[in-house]
């Protein structure tokens, strides 16, 4: 029996009759990856128009991405604000996703929706509002201000990753060492930050992300030096196409598939 | 209802009692826990025995420390524990999930309380190494959790419980999720168990055999209150009310009426002519299944036995025992049940038979029919 | 159930004052770790958009006035930014559900582990920066691009065709942005329905085709809802995407806030239809919440 000849599944349908489905679903899978990719052979060009396959490789572009002071300190503010909010936000956020998802109090769910309403509000809505509070106390164009917008993105990710960690954590575990004798702190500790603890690096690396690719907030609240590597791609992209931003954004995507990787191959170790 | 009033058995070093006290528990207008007074003996077995949602896991917790009561008191010996926090009340404790560290070995998870006490390094290898031959498992100190069974998960979970040496263990269902087998040896190992370590043990299940096999007494709940606590021979014998006669084995109730002179009558058969105690009109008749038998030539009530004429309805073989529903009267069924030796005659029997069904004075079981509970 | 017997009413409920206390004190010290989460979103959202809310009720003369909504009502160029906003959110929404639904369903097909590993086709561009992806199909969509090279090469068609700078580059775009979102519930939603079920049907006499229409793809349509609606809902506020890939052609309320704030100036206006949009995205939610359960799409197990 050839392979399409055997059942899919447990069913009778086999391999052949769902051949259309396999097709379908691999043509959508390479429209989904490979229109990000193509940047990469694109970004080693030697000429000024963006042309596939390149006539002529060259390492130009990360050349000038390298040598240009306005694109260096946007990436240091970049990855400074990154990891900043990564810093605050996971804490904050991990911290309030334990005290709602164990306190059971009437309160907890209310707070909890407040919590999460950065994810509901269109972010234009933040951009602008915060960028008008900011313009009355001062932190536009400060790395303070646009961290602290950050944070309040990057947090409620962290709350539900860590609050579906937590759904499938037994906390018995947690009473069962306080009845050995542990405090709640040092239970907590010991015993259930040990095991979430993939959750919570998968939930840093996501504050990370959010802040590092983050664009709109930081259009209206980085700028001068303080400008966000976004912001200047941004504008870069509204008047002309510059293959720099090819370079840049291969810089990124590495960044991005390193990360999900990592994550990736954290998982299963941890079972 | 617990009648047994102050008890003053030793408090001997390795166990306290555990006195209870107007402990009450709300959920919003639901009582899971109403003004329940409980006194576990010192080095006790006892089991609180009752339907799920009947508040027996909230009182356990509530003894552990887990949930906060509204009002009450707990005493373990003569300390007041209702405001201590869990980690200072010594008890060791076994969840239904068994909740090992699956980030610990085996060892690390026996040894988990001791490292919190600041027990040398030494004594914790020895006492570790003891609590793991207690439960059979000493070979196994190295293993990770995944690696064991669900009963060797169990004896894990105990070792844990019991290696600091807490003067009080409490279970929860801690063998609800082993097979029927399992769940039936390790009854025997932690009778013996309890016997070996002589600490005073609050056990919860809703299983009642396993209830009448392991517990010293059973206090039975229903509805957050207390029905009955007793031991397994009394519960069993003399429930003493329809909730635990119903709960607790097979059983047929059967209305009694009374005459002038206090007897009790169902139907034309004289039950009982005194039971002074039992006040009140509205009583039932408690029928054991197994404590019926077959009557061959005899059809009227005598000294010793009751004799119940009726018609078979229903008859089903189930390999150790068989069980009939006889009809007795038009409004009354009753429910038999008997051994399937080769001796017996009985598992002939077909729907349509005639049989009269016995049941000797001395098994005659009297509660009143309407209580709250 | 709490019956008045006189045994319960003479006893006086013990340390009922102490357990409440330590029971308050308890909540308070756990509710006190979600407090600086909850400040900074107070200061960073709350105040903000409060004061937008109330900056959009200030007419030009500083005066309490409802002339901003007023002109959204009468300017056709507002009533063409809505319409706009609306067409766009609704196609990608479809758009990814046409593209959706097949992926979400070949996956929930595979075993768990093949699952895992085609899943990354999905997680890629999700972790990917939207400026990054946006950036690669202006480049693959442009007149001078790969596509149309692709084409005019295969003879699909002789001239370059515009595919950029106008709906068809926006939608594109965002679609390809937001399918994550669609495909990441409905394939929770897939692999919760037991394999019985589709045995069950078989057995009682069901074609595969009647089996999937009948009962595979209702017991699916939850996850669906729900991943359509948060795809419809981020489309509403979407910025950076229309933006540059509209290239002006394509006006979303987004669009037309940052304009008139560059432009003008004018923060009663923008502020005004910025109250609009979260109204409409908050009228939206309230109602598909009524309807299911939207924590359980968004955390999978409940």
């Amino acid at each position: 029996m050839r392979w399409w000849q055997k059942p899919a599944s447990d069913t009778q349908i086999t391999h052949g009759n769902r051949l259309w489905l396999y097709i379908l679903a691999t043509i959508i899978m390479m429209l989904l990856v490979i229109p990000t990719f193509i940047v990469i052979p694109m970004s080693f060009s030697d000429s000024q128009y963006l042309e596939f396959p390149p006539s002529n490789w060259s390492i130009r572009w990360y050349d000038v991405y390298l040598e240009s002071p306005k694109w260096m300190q946007a990436t240091v503010t970049s990855i400074q604000v990154g990891i900043l909010t990564m810093l605050l936000a996971t804490p904050l956020g991990t911290m309030a996703a334990y005290a709602l998802y164990v306190s059971g109090h009437r309160a907890a769910r209310a707070i909890f929706v407040c919590l999460i309403t950065p994810m509901i509000v269109p972010v234009i809505l933040i951009a602008i509002g915060t960028f008008y509070a900011y313009g009355r106390v001062g932190l536009n164009n400060t790395i303070t201000g646009l961290v602290m917008a950050h944070t309040v993105l990057a947090a409620p990710l962290v709350m539900i990753v860590i609050t579906s960690a937590l759904r499938n954590y037994d906390l018995n575990q947690e009473r069962v060492a306080r009845s050995l004798g542990a405090t709640r702190v040092k239970a907590f500790f010991v015993i259930t930050l040990p095991q979430i603890k993939f959750s919570i690096v998968t939930a840093a690396l996501l504050s990370f992300l959010t802040s590092f690719d983050e664009v709109i907030i930081a259009i209206f609240v980085s700028g001068g030096s303080n400008a966000t590597l976004t912001k200047h791609m941004f504008s870069a992209l509204r008047d002309f196409i510059d293959p720099t931003i090819a370079a840049i954004s291969t810089i990124m995507i590495l960044v991005s598939t390193t990360l999900l990787l990592a994550t990736q191959f954290l998982g299963p170790r941890q079972k | 209802m617990a009648s047994h009033s102050d008890n003053q058995s030793a408090e001997t070093p390795t166990a306290l009692p555990i006195r209870i006290q107007g402990l009450t528990k709300k959920f919003g207008q639901f009582y899971a826990l109403d003004s329940v007074d409980l006194e576990v003996h010192s080095g006790e077995f006892l089991t609180l025995l009752g339907p799920s949602g009947s508040g027996k896991t909230t009182l356990l917790m509530a003894i552990a420390g887990f949930n906060r009561p509204d009002a009450g008191s707990i005493r373990f010996g003569e300390a007041e524990m209702i405001l201590t926090p869990p980690h200072r009340r010594n008890v060791g404790m076994v969840f239904q999930s068994y909740a090992l560290f699956p980030h610990m070995s085996v060892a690390e998870n026996v040894a988990f309380p001791l490292k919190l006490r600041q027990v040398n390094a030494t004594e914790i290898t020895d006492r570790v190494a003891e609590a793991l031959a207690t439960v059979q498992l000493s070979d196994l100190g190295d293993r990770s959790i995944d690696q064991l069974s669900g009963g060797q998960r169990q004896r894990v979970a105990l070792a844990r419980a019991f290696v600091f040496r807490p003067r009080i263990l409490l279970m929860d269902e801690p063998l609800s999720a082993l097979d029927k087998k399992l769940r039936e040896q390790m009854q025997i190992e932690l009778k013996h168990l309890h016997q070996k370590l002589g600490v005073t043990t609050v056990y919860v299940t809703h299983d009642q055999r396993e209830a009448l096999t392991m517990s010293d007494r059973i206090a039975v709940i229903n509805q957050g209150r207390l029905a009955q606590v007793d031991t397994p021979h009394v519960i069993y014998n003399q429930p003493a009310n329809p909730f635990v006669a119903d709960f607790i084995g097979e059983s047929t109730m059967l209305p009694l009426t009374r005459d002038d002179s206090g007897r009790f009558f169902f139907e034309s058969h004289l039950i009982s002519a005194d039971e002074p105690e039992k006040a009140g009109s509205d009583c039932s008749l408690v029928i054991r299944p197994e404590r019926l038998f077959v009557i061959k030539d005899q059809a009227v009530d005598t000294e010793q036995t009751i004799v119940f004429p009726g018609v078979v309805r229903d008859f089903v073989f189930q390999g150790d025992t068989a069980f009939a529903v006889t009809s007795i009267s038009d409004k009354h069924d009753l429910a038999f049940r008997f051994g399937t030796d080769a001796s017996s005659s009985e598992h002939s029997m077909q729907p349509g038979d005639q049989v009269s069904l016995g049941l000797n004075r001395a098994d005659v079981i009297i509660i009143p029919r309407a209580t709250d509970l | 159930m709490s019956s008045g017997t006189a045994q319960d009413v003479d006893r006086n409920p013990m340390n009922e004052r102490l357990l409440r206390a330590q029971d308050v004190s308890e909540q308070r010290m756990l509710l006190s770790l979600a407090t600086p989460a909850l400040l900074m979103i107070v200061a960073i959202v709350l105040i903000p958009v409060g004061w937008l809310f109330y900056l959009s009720f200030i007419g030009n003369d500083g005066q309490l006035s409802l002339e901003h909504y007023q002109k959204m009502v009468e300017y056709k160029s507002y009533a063409r930014v809505f319409v706009t906003t609306f067409q766009v959110s609704i196609l990608t929404t479809l758009l990814c559900i046409l593209i959706g639904y097949p992926l979400a369903y070949f996956l929930a097909m595979l075993p768990q582990r093949m699952a895992g590993f085609f899943m990354l086709a999905v997680l890629l561009p999700f972790w990917t920066s939207l400026l990054v992806r946006t950036y690669a199909w202006l480049v693959l969509l442009q007149k001078n691009g790969i596509l149309n090279d692709f084409a005019i090469s295969a003879g699909i068609w002789e001239t370059p065709v515009k595919l950029v700078h106008n709906m068809t580059g926006t939608l594109i775009g965002m679609a390809h942005i937001m399918l994550p979102f669609l495909v990441l519930p409905l394939y929770g939603a897939m692999r919760k329905i037991e394999r019985d079920m589709m045995h069950a049907a078989a057995n009682l006499g069901a074609t595969p085709i009647q089996a999937f229409w009948k009962i595979y793809f209702p017991l699916s349509l939850s996850g669906m809802v729900a991943g359509s609606l948060i795809v419809f809902v981020l489309c509403l506020g979407f910025y950076v995407t229309p933006a540059v890939l509209g290239g002006g052609r394509v006006v979303m309320v987004a669009t037309q806030i940052t304009a008139i704030l560059e432009n003008q100036f004018n923060w009663g206006a923008a502020s005004a239809l910025g109250v609009v949009l979260l109204v409409a995205t908050i009228v939206i939610l309230y109602l598909a919440g009524r309807f299911l359960k939207l924590d359980v799409a968004l955390f999978g197990k409940s």
